[in-house]
């Protein structure tokens, strides 16, 4: 019997509940001499419903989740002395055999026999487990139902006391978004922790080399300089650097045209085209990247007689800031909106052009909305991913010329975590210990931004 | 025009250097407004050639060249036993039939190393054609039949135009014997362009040929319909609470800057979250929609919970105060009344939030779906790739086939986005009241 039919029967129980409560209602109501409810009848379904559903779906998920300790706890109780003694590591992989030949996955090598009796004995505990699972259940919500069913009396204020459920579970669903945070956070931070236990946080901080490949084949994990991350944060400064000297004049210049100069007809069909822009998948930018824009830079550096790498800084962080140029300009377009029409219409008064006025009062008017808005952006480029996986190079070079490859912080997380990976040596670690950077940089980046608009905002409203 | 004289106007000197300065104040104007146009037209540029160049470069690998041969579909070569068993069918070599019938159609080429480069004009797969016919129909043994076979993609490449004929000989994938042939081939009228029945309906493969997208779409469709069962009620629940329930005190307010700040955190962060969480701690399996799915819940949360929040912002207060008049209790206000009336609203940010996730493919890569998926997944714990994931893979194959055929699924890409946003638009168009 599997979990998934379980939940069924669970359903269907709970259906049952709400059509009884309901039922047990309304029967009251309509008896002789008729009694007078302080709910409607729904409620009382729902409210035994509830309390047929919730708990047993607590003990279903405590179930499912105790479940594979205690398996694997007995089957290797049962296992020979001579495999018993194995180290964890080797007894984690031989329990993984174990539970491969249980699912019928493929399975390298003809299994000992011992494997294969710990796989039948698996596969009859689980077997076991699911019935019990089903019987506990089904017990439990039969019991719960008729509790919660002699409970519904005309007294019984079941509105409110289903009404205080459903707002919990909407608490409940608020806190989702705070504990992803905090995963995210925690995650992160603790492989980073592990990570630093193997490679001291100065050295990855400020170190000047960054070759992870060699500190593995060496099998010397953290020797001196092969995780220094500085080449990292100096090549995401530089793509995303030229991204911005893209994105940020080019998306503010066509914020100003967009709100100052066009008509309603031109800003009716080009603020959505260029909207656009920001809808487009980053993969593509990346594909963009990779096989049009660094080859023609390539051919247009040859042409001139400059050496311009294939994998150019130049061609990522161009493609980056065309990326971002909608990021730039929907924000400052609505940070110039908000400037008061007063504003203007005094410095015409006083006989200014419409560009002396934009660039004398509006713009110093909307400046802290749009220096917002440049971080928010400056975040976005930080933190994109794909247009460098795919168009910027891997080898950590120092350097600031442009034409150079050099990598970035995400690209060495993905190329770190893609493929064969082992969760105990430091090359995968790093990948953490640089995700903990990047999330902690776009965080702090986010706040100051988000802090700087809103007070912006509040200044003119 | 005497200004100096007149006790209100500027003295002259002054009214001198305005006009004087006007022209070039004028002038500063002009180019200032002409900036503006040139970085709107900069940005809109570059749209424009975006798609311009994915259309020229994806639209041909919709059709595919097939070549016309005569197939004797010989039984002394399929089934010499004559007993016509499915298995002796199945196994036969038709891949010698198709190798019979090129040498029939080019009897001059002898030499081995020739005949291996005749043979390669010829799919790999082509075979596979023959025999389902043979399979489905075995009476067909014996006859001779025309086919149109799956070309080479090479040759494929020079059909449309692809490959330089000009290039040197070492530098181009066709030796000139072997244009030399797909020129006769075509001068019979032998070679055409079909619709690439492939593309739509298979999975990842090594041959770009036979290279498709069905099965990377259908692990999208099984993500983004994870995605949408998770994020649709969470998303929904949260922006109810926050907005119609939670007292204003600081941990409410923690939880929105929480959420802002959600939406801003780069996508690869959430992979690595999907990697800790989902995959060590929770041991989901690796490359499965299902984890691909609840990465981009936690994803597009945010987002959801924004729109939902500013479509119940939209629905006036009067509405909830009418109903609490009549007596609705705080709850039924909320259920009878106001979500129901910020449920399009609702419903066009979740769309958007869905396209967004659908074009996502770095957390993804964290998780393992990167890996080369022929099948098709069938449910959302199979191994599984992505549509945007199978475009960066493609992108980096060095096989110049694929590079039609990365375009061209990113154009299907493209497609679905539009679709999905022109949904959200109409559904807003249709159902948005101003009150």
């Amino acid at each position: 019997m599997s979990a998934s039919t379980v939940l069924i029967v669970l359903l269907g129980l709970t259906a049952l509940a709400y059509a009884a409560g309901r039922q047990r209602a309304i029967a009251g109501a309509s008896a002789t001499p008729a009694r007078t409810y302080h709910s409607l009848p729904g409620y009382y379904g729902g409210y035994v419903a509830l309390w047929c559903l919730l708990p047993t779906l607590a003990l279903f998920a405590i179930w499912i989740a105790v479940e594979p300790i205690v398996l694997k706890a007995a089957v290797i109780d049962a296992l020979p002395e001579a495999l018993k003694a194995l180290p964890d590591a080797e007894l984690g992989l031989l329990y993984n055999d174990v539970r491969n030949l249980v699912e019928g996955n493929v399975v390298f090598g003809e299994p000992q026999p011992a494997i294969v009796e710990a796989a039948e004995r698996y596969a009859r505990l689980r077997s076991v487990s699911r019935y019990l699972l089903a019987a506990t259940v089904v017990v439990a919500g039969i019991a719960a139902l008729a509790f919660a069913y002699r409970r519904v009396r005309p007294e019984m204020r079941a509105r409110n006391q289903v009404e205080k459920a459903i707002e919990y579970m909407l608490v409940a669903a608020s806190l989702v978004a705070i504990l992803t945070t905090i995963g995210i956070f925690l995650s992160v931070l603790f492989e980073a922790l592990r990570f630093f236990r193997l490679v001291s946080p100065i050295d990855f901080l400020f170190g000047l080399e960054w070759s992870p490949q060699t500190a593995i084949r060496e099998d010397q994990v953290g020797s001196s300089g092969a995780f220094g991350a500085i080449p990292l944060f100096a090549g995401t400064l530089l793509i995303s650097g030229i991204a911005m000297l893209v994105a940020a004049p080019v998306g503010l210049m066509s914020a100003i045209y967009l709100s100052e100069y066009a008509g309603p007809r031109v800003r009716a069909y080009a603020k959505p085209l260029l909207e656009l822009l920001a809808g487009i998948p980053t993969v593509v930018y990346g594909y963009f990247a990779a096989l049009w824009v660094g080859p023609m830079l390539r051919r247009f550096g040859d042409a001139v007689g400059l050496e311009v790498a294939s994998e150019s800084a130049l061609g990522a962080g161009l493609v980056m800031g065309i990326m971002i140029i909608p990021f730039v300009s929907s924000l400052s377009d609505d940070v110039i909106n908000a400037v008061p029409q007063a504003l203007r219409d005094g410095s015409y008064g006083l006989g200014a052009t419409r560009s002396e006025t934009i660039r004398h009062v509006v713009l110093p008017a909307a400046l802290p909305g749009i220096v917002g808005a440049l971080l928010l952006a400056v975040s976005r480029a930080i933190g994109e991913t794909m247009i460098v996986v795919m168009a910027a190079g891997l080898a950590a070079n120092l350097t600031a010329n442009p034409f150079d490859a050099v990598t970035t912080v995400t690209v060495q997380i993905v190329t770190l975590l893609v493929g064969d990976q082992e969760f105990d040596s430091a090359k995968t670690l790093a990948a953490f210990a640089l995700g903990l950077v990047l999330f902690l940089v776009t965080l702090l980046l986010n706040v100051i931004a988000l802090k700087v608009v809103r007070r912006y905002r509040e200044q003119y409203e | 025009m005497n200004g100096g004289d007149t006790p209100n106007g500027p003295p002259q000197p002054t009214r001198a250097r305005v006009a004087e300065g006007l022209a070039r104040r004028y002038r500063r104007e002009r180019r200032f407004r002409l900036l503006g146009l040139a970085a709107l037209l900069f940005g809109l540029g570059f749209l424009a050639v975006f798609f311009v160049t994915l259309i020229a470069n994806g639209h041909t690998a919709f059709v595919q060249t097939r070549i016309l041969l005569d197939i004797e579909l010989d039984a002394e070569r399929i089934d010499p036993d004559g007993r016509r068993e499915p298995i002796a069918l199945e196994t036969a070599n038709y891949q010698q039939l198709i190798r019979d019938a090129l040498h029939r159609r080019f009897p001059d080429v002898t030499e081995r190393r020739d005949v291996r480069e005749l043979y390669a004009l010829i799919s790999p797969a082509a075979d596979l054609e023959i025999r389902r016919l043979v399979l489905d129909d075995p009476a067909v043994i014996g006859q001779t039949r025309s086919f149109w076979l799956l070309a080479d993609d090479d040759v494929d490449m020079l059909v449309k135009g692809r490959i330089d004929r000009d290039a040197p000989e070492a530098g181009r994938r066709l030796s000139d014997r072997q244009i030399r042939w797909v020129d006769t081939l075509a001068a019979d009228g032998r070679v055409e362009l079909k619709l690439n029945r492939y593309f739509f309906t298979s999975g990842d493969s090594r041959d770009p040929e036979l290279a498709g997208i069905w099965s990377a779409t259908v692990g999208s469709f099984f993500m983004l319909l994870v995605t949408l069962l998770l994020s649709f009620p969470l998303g929904v629940a949260t922006a109810v609470y926050l907005e119609e329930f939670a007292p204003r005190n600081r941990w409410t307010d923690l939880i929105e800057v929480n959420i802002n700040n959600l939406a801003a955190v780069p996508s690869i962060v959430f992979g690595l979250l999907g990697l800790a969480l989902f995959i060590n701690i929770f041991g989901l399996p690796r490359s499965a929609p299902l984890v691909g799915g609840l990465v981009l819940t936690l994803m597009t949360l945010p987002v959801i919970i924004i729109a939902s929040r500013a479509a119940l912002k939209a629905v006036p207060p009067s509405i909830r105060e009418a109903a609490l008049g009549v007596g609705a209790s705080k709850m039924q206000v909320v259920l009878h009344h106001v979500l129901p009336l910020a449920l399009p609203g609702m419903l066009t940010g979740t769309i958007i939030g869905m396209a967004r996730a659908l074009g996502e493919s770095a957390p993804l890569l964290m998780i393992g779906m990167v890996a080369f998926i022929v099948d098709v997944p069938e449910s959302p714990l199979d191994p599984s790739s992505a549509l945007p994931v199978q475009i960066f893979l493609w992108a980096d194959s060095p096989e110049r086939a694929f590079v039609e055929r990365t375009s061209a699924a990113i154009l299907v890409l493209l497609a679905f986005l539009v679709l999905m946003n022109g949904a959200a638009i109409l559904l807003r168009r249709r159902f948005e009241r101003r009150w």
